[in-house]
């Protein structure tokens, strides 16, 4: 089958001058033009303070595929979406699109907040290539998909967070192109809406129109996406198969350390609420742990700065293995403290211990997150903040025993309490078959 | 099919993609529209009182205070007929050379042409144009000045005006993406170019051999054309089609220039 999308030696090289004004000012160029006349044509030669964002880059897209592209931040992601979006030109290299595109590397792009939610459905749908007809037969979806109904003739900036995050998405979700090319803008808003977000998504990929989707949160690529790009310092890494493809990509070692930090807080993922500082996972003498004994625990820290005295935030903790399932959330608030703990602001430093001899062996990523409930808000989702690897040396006091053997099954692996009971009283009697009762 | 590829020079302005994107070009335009006058109290009439009261100063300061000529037309009436073209060509000059910096999260985002965004800012002009035009029409009744057939001309009188606009604000609003002296230099210009057209006093004024400088001045066809329009005078056939073959090649010169330099706007704005 031809490709809808065709993407050939693609490169895109940035000038990043070290504290380089960003704008030149006329009286800059007209001096550096007297100075050196030639400059201008040598300018190409000196590739000292140029970075490739994207290099070399060669796929091809069939219709109807949902490919996700993943990548560590910096890695060339949104870089090639800005390319394919024709919001940025390549520097070398050529992509053929055959069909009509439409891109979403930001919800709620042009949205204008003096404008009605009406005014702004309509606006925002024209900026996203929508035509005017087409708006007009799906308004009333877009604005039961928002659930706005009662506001659709206020201001926007009148709007809650939460609101204007559910209407531009909504906006959004209703594009119909053959093309869908979706930067990682889920991971936002409230979770039941993110929930019908996917389901969206989901729908949009099993209509047979090809979606490119962006993203670092790896079980989301692998429930969207049959096919997976890796890409790694504007270099494609691997192309296949998700599940192929986004292991590929955890156990990369380069994919999560066993610490993050956010040194700078305006950089930091939050809001006027609560901003991440550090996540970290740690083994029981509170060191960096990259892999773990699967009979020891593990702490998980966070650190996040507090930045107000009104609302209660609580530091949660998702853990999924390599296939995307999330085997539990907790929560800070599972400390009994918690509520006493006086609220101001100031640096947060919370630790989850998962016990040992729980946990499965492989690569768990942990999500870290800071909500707040009544109302329910989410700070910040980070999606793969660390990741630990559990191993089994089967050593014989574990729940593998001394089987060394193939995998052991299950998602997680308990070390669970089991009463056995001998027949005949403790006597071993050739001939008669031992009975076992099981509790625990 | 669309392909993409680095290092395309053409600088051919795509009529078709231009015009795929109509919708866009009125939305924008009606945004700019519904938004101006937002939060205002005295809302719409802002198109009106712009005009009124420069009129009413230059009535005073150049009509009575210098006892500038105006071709036997009241004072008032002639500068008003000039105001009018004027104050719509500078606020539309002004906010389209604006327009592309003040755009910078849709040029980094979206693709659309980005001619659309200078274009629209300066069809958002032409609303407030009309307004302030009810005025005139409602003091030439006052004065019992220049009904006649020389009024059909306005409509091409003012689109002239506004292609003129155009491609002054998109030549501005591409340089403005990187070079940002031109927010400064702008209203200065702008102000200066206004003495260099005849607004406050008749091209008669000019002694007759230095007149073709003023007309290198494509307003100065266009302005002394609205005075014909709207007094019954005679046009300067000449003069006009000077001012409007000038502002066809600036056109495009500007939508050239524009081409050249738009594919990196979203890299540097």
């Amino acid at each position: 089958m031809r490709p809808i999308i065709k993407v050939e030696n693609l490169g895109k090289q940035y000038r990043i001058g070290a504290r380089r004004e960003p704008y030149s000012t006329l009286r800059e160029s007209i001096v550096k033009t007297f100075r050196a006349p030639l400059a201008r044509f040598r300018r190409n030669e000196d590739s000292g303070n140029t970075i490739w964002a994207l290099k070399d880059l060669n796929f091809e897209v069939a219709p109807g595929e949902v490919v996700g592209v993943i990548g560590r931040n910096g890695a060339g992601k949104s870089t090639l979406l800005k390319i394919l979006s024709r919001v940025t030109e390549p520097t070398a290299g050529h992509a053929d699109i055959y069909g009509r595109v439409g891109s979403l590397l930001e919800v709620g792009t042009g949205f204008h907040p003096e404008l009605s939610g009406r005014e702004n459905i309509y606006l925002n749908g024209a900026i996203l290539g929508m035509k005017r007809a087409e708006i007009d037969r799906k308004f009333n979806e877009i604005v039961a998909f928002a659930e706005i109904e009662n506001f659709i003739d206020t201001p926007v900036k009148r709007y809650s967070s939460g609101m204007y995050m559910r209407l531009a998405l909504s906006v959004a979700a209703h594009l119909e192109t053959e093309i869908l090319i979706v930067d990682e803008v889920l991971a936002v808003g409230d979770v039941g809406f993110q929930k019908k977000c996917m389901g969206k998504l989901e729908e949009v990929g099993s209509q047979g129109r090809t979606v490119l989707f962006v993203s670092h949160n790896v079980p989301m690529v692998m429930r969207l996406c049959s096919r997976a790009i890796l890409l790694e310092k504007g270099e494609l890494l691997e192309d296949g198969p998700s599940n192929y493809v986004t292991r590929r990509y955890l156990k990369s070692g380069t994919a999560n350390p066993a610490e993050r930090i956010w040194p700078d807080t305006q950089d930091a993922p939050g809001d006027s609420v609560a901003r991440l500082r550090a996540v970290r996972a740690l083994d029981e003498q509170g060191r960096l742990a990259h892999s773990i004994d699967i009979r020891k625990p593990v702490l998980l820290e966070i650190e996040y700065w507090n930045l107000q005295s009104e609302i209660r935030p609580t530091a949660v903790f998702h853990v999924l293995n390599e296939d995307g399932v999330r085997l539990f959330a907790t929560n800070e608030f599972n400390n009994p403290v918690w509520r006493e703990r006086p609220l101001k602001p100031g640096l947060v430093r919370a630790r989850c211990r998962i016990p040992g001899n729980f946990l499965a062996e492989g690569l768990f990523t942990i999500l870290a997150a800071v909500v707040s409930y009544n109302p329910d808000a989410v700070h910040f989702i980070e999606s793969e903040a660390v990741s630990i690897q559990i191993v089994d040396h089967s050593d014989g006091d574990g729940v593998r025993g001394v089987y060394g053997g193939g995998s052991w099954p299950g998602l997680i692996r308990p070390m669970l309490e089991w009463e056995v009971d001998y027949g005949g009283r403790g006597t071993e009697k050739i001939g008669s078959a031992p009975r076992v009762y099981v509790s625990g | 099919m669309v392909s993409i590829r680095a290092g395309d020079k053409s600088a051919a302005v795509d009529l078709k993609s231009l015009w795929a994107y109509r919708e866009l070009f009125y939305f924008l335009t009606w945004r700019d529209v519904k938004v101006r006058y937002k939060q205002t109290v005295l809302g719409v009439a802002w198109a009106v009182i712009q005009p009124l009261f420069t009129m009413i100063t230059f009535s005073i300061f150049f009509g009575k205070l210098a006892g500038l000529p105006s071709d036997g037309i009241p004072y008032p009436l002639f500068v008003y007929a000039a105001v009018l073209p004027w104050t719509f060509f500078s606020n539309a000059v002004t906010s389209s050379g604006n327009s592309l910096v003040g755009s910078a999260n849709l040029i980094t985002k979206v693709y659309f042409p980005r001619m659309i965004i200078p274009a629209a800012a300066v069809a958002a002009g032409l609303i407030d144009l009309v307004i302030a035009l009810g005025i005139l029409i409602v003091m030439m009744i006052y004065y019992g000045a220049g009904m006649t057939w020389n009024l059909l001309m306005a409509p091409a009188l003012i689109i002239i005006t506004a292609l003129l606009a155009v491609a002054a604000g998109m030549w501005t609003s591409a340089l403005n993406v990187k070079y940002r002296d031109i927010r400064y230099a702008l209203p200065f210009a702008i102000q200066l170019t206004m003495f260099a057209t005849p607004i406050i006093y008749p091209v008669s004024i000019v002694p007759e051999r230095w007149r073709w400088t003023l007309n290198l001045n494509p307003l100065t066809g266009i302005i002394e054309g609205y005075r014909a329009a709207f007094f019954g005078r005679p046009f300067d056939w000449d003069a006009l089609a000077i001012s409007a073959a000038i502002t066809l090649a600036l056109l495009v010169y500007a939508a050239y220039h524009f081409k050249l330099v738009e594919r990196a706007f979203a890299d540097i704005v």
